[in-house]
């Protein structure tokens, strides 16, 4: 139960990966908070003046003071709010290390990697952005080991910190597979990493926040339409 | 009985000399193993198989990866004055500032420093010089930005403090200066002036003898990122 007097806020945008962080946090804790929707391109006096280093979502707005970056959100929650909801973060400082290098793994290489996989300029660096995704995706196999120790989660029995980094990216995997059959998670190479994605993704808590996936496979449509249209413009 | 630390070092990094820090102000013993990172030995392959990198802590039978990662479980797992504020909203605050240190100073700073390509650096330069304005501010009449002691944020940025001298000394480009930022140089000298924090920075001299030998190979990695 929140506190008496407790506001939360939080800025977002539906199709973000950063923001789907901060809402399966709140969401995996049982937390009720305002939800404000941003525009891309025109962003709220409210975000600029929240986030004025960045100006991006997510911002949580916890009785007017602001928090930013997801897994800094991710962790503010986990810290002022331990009564409710199971912890995010492990209560051991050598496996909260564990799970704070994992989930800067999934940023560093498996986002990065993704994010050239899609938009690099030429055909051989996207190659490798797939090459190194699925590279990584193969080394997070091993991480799920070492962190659930054969519970199912990567936060053991419930859901934490590296389940939200990884399972936020769940999301643009399926429209990958929906709209081309790529499998981020191919039960083939990565059989512990599949069956976490669908235990995952039927958590009530995260169907309560999983942007539905035609409307992200819409939107993938609509951003490659524009990278092309921008690219032939040049 | 308290369990051994060591630390995989390499002479002149900055991010080793983080985890060190954090070591000395938690009044933490360690012995130092020295790598060299182009040979590097089993025990590092073996403790970070995934990024091939110092630092890396070894506690007992536990190794920890990542300079801002260790530096945490320095001070969660170690007594010691804390490294971090008791509050969770500023405790989320130093984690964003060191955040924003990681992300906007190396690549930018690298770039600005070594490529030869005047142009494109001058649009990297003004980046860097507002994120160090960003930082400058931050730091608003405190002595460091964890307040009246090191904290998190200024072991984060450990390497603007010491390592930023010698860089511009080598290139002749001058990012951090005294009329620009009076308060980030005061803090820089406090940094580096501490007592504890000093016993485990490299002598200057030193670094600035083996990067300027270096320097060629800069230029090039440099050049590469600009690419990118």
């Amino acid at each position: 139960m929140m506190a008496g007097g407790d506001e939360l806020k939080l800025l977002g945008m539906w199709a973000s990966d950063f923001a789907l962080r901060a809402k399966l946090a709140l969401s995996l804790k049982g937390l009720s908070y305002d939800y404000i929707e941003e525009g891309l391109s025109n962003k709220s006096e409210l975000l600029l003046s929240s986030n004025p280093v960045h100006k991006k979502v997510p911002v949580l707005i916890h009785n007017g003071k602001p928090v930013c970056e997801s897994m800094i959100i991710v962790q503010y929650i986990d810290e002022v709010f331990t009564g409710t909801g199971p912890p995010l973060l492990p209560a051991d400082p050598y496996e909260r290390a564990i799970a704070r290098f994992w989930a800067a793994f999934v940023d560093d290489k498996l986002l990065a990697s993704w994010v050239q996989a899609s938009w690099a300029k030429t055909e051989e660096e996207k190659a490798e952005g797939q090459k190194q995704m699925l590279a990584a995706v193969e080394t997070l196999e091993g991480a799920f080991i070492e962190c659930s120790k054969e519970k199912p989660f990567f936060g053991g029995d419930s859901a934490g910190y590296v389940d939200v980094a990884l399972g936020s990216l769940l999301k643009s995997a399926r429209a990958a597979e929906k709209r081309r059959g790529f499998r981020l998670f191919d039960a083939s190479k990565t059989p512990l990493l599949a069956t976490w994605a669908e235990r995952f993704g039927e958590l009530e808590a995260v169907k309560a926040v999983m942007p539905d996936v035609d409307r992200m496979v819409e939107y993938a449509k609509m951003g490659l339409a524009k990278a092309a249209a921008a690219a032939s413009a040049n | 009985m308290a369990s051994p630390v060591k630390v995989l070092d390499t002479f002149g990094s900055g991010f080793v000399h983080r985890a060190l820090a954090a070591l000395r102000l938690k009044g933490v013993p360690y012995e130092l193993i020295q790598e060299d990172m182009s040979n590097k030995s089993e025990l590092l392959l073996k403790h970070n198989p995934i990024h091939k990198k110092v630092p890396v802590l070894l506690h007992g039978d536990r190794a920890v990866c990542e300079s801002l990662v260790i530096v945490e479980y320095i001070d969660e797992a170690f007594n010691g004055p804390p490294l971090l504020p008791a509050d969770p909203y500023e405790r989320a605050m130093a984690r964003f500032w060191a955040q924003f240190i990681d992300q906007k100073f190396a690549g930018p700073f690298w770039m600005s420093f070594w490529s030869t390509d005047d142009e494109s650096r001058q649009g990297i330069m003004m980046e860097a010089k507002q994120n160090l304005l960003l930082l400058e501010a931050q730091l608003q009449g405190k002595r460091f930005f964890g307040g009246d002691s090191i904290g998190l944020v200024d072991i984060a940025g450990s390497a603007l403090a010491h390592w930023l001298g010698v860089f511009q000394e080598i290139s002749g480009v001058a990012l951090l200066t005294d009329d620009e930022y009076p308060v980030l140089c005061q803090w820089a000298k406090c940094y580096t002036d501490d007592e504890t924090v000093k016993q485990c920075l490299p002598k200057r001299d030193e670094l600035v003898a083996y990067f300027t030998a270096n320097k060629e190979r800069y230029k090039i990695l440099a050049n590469a990122m600009l690419q990118k």
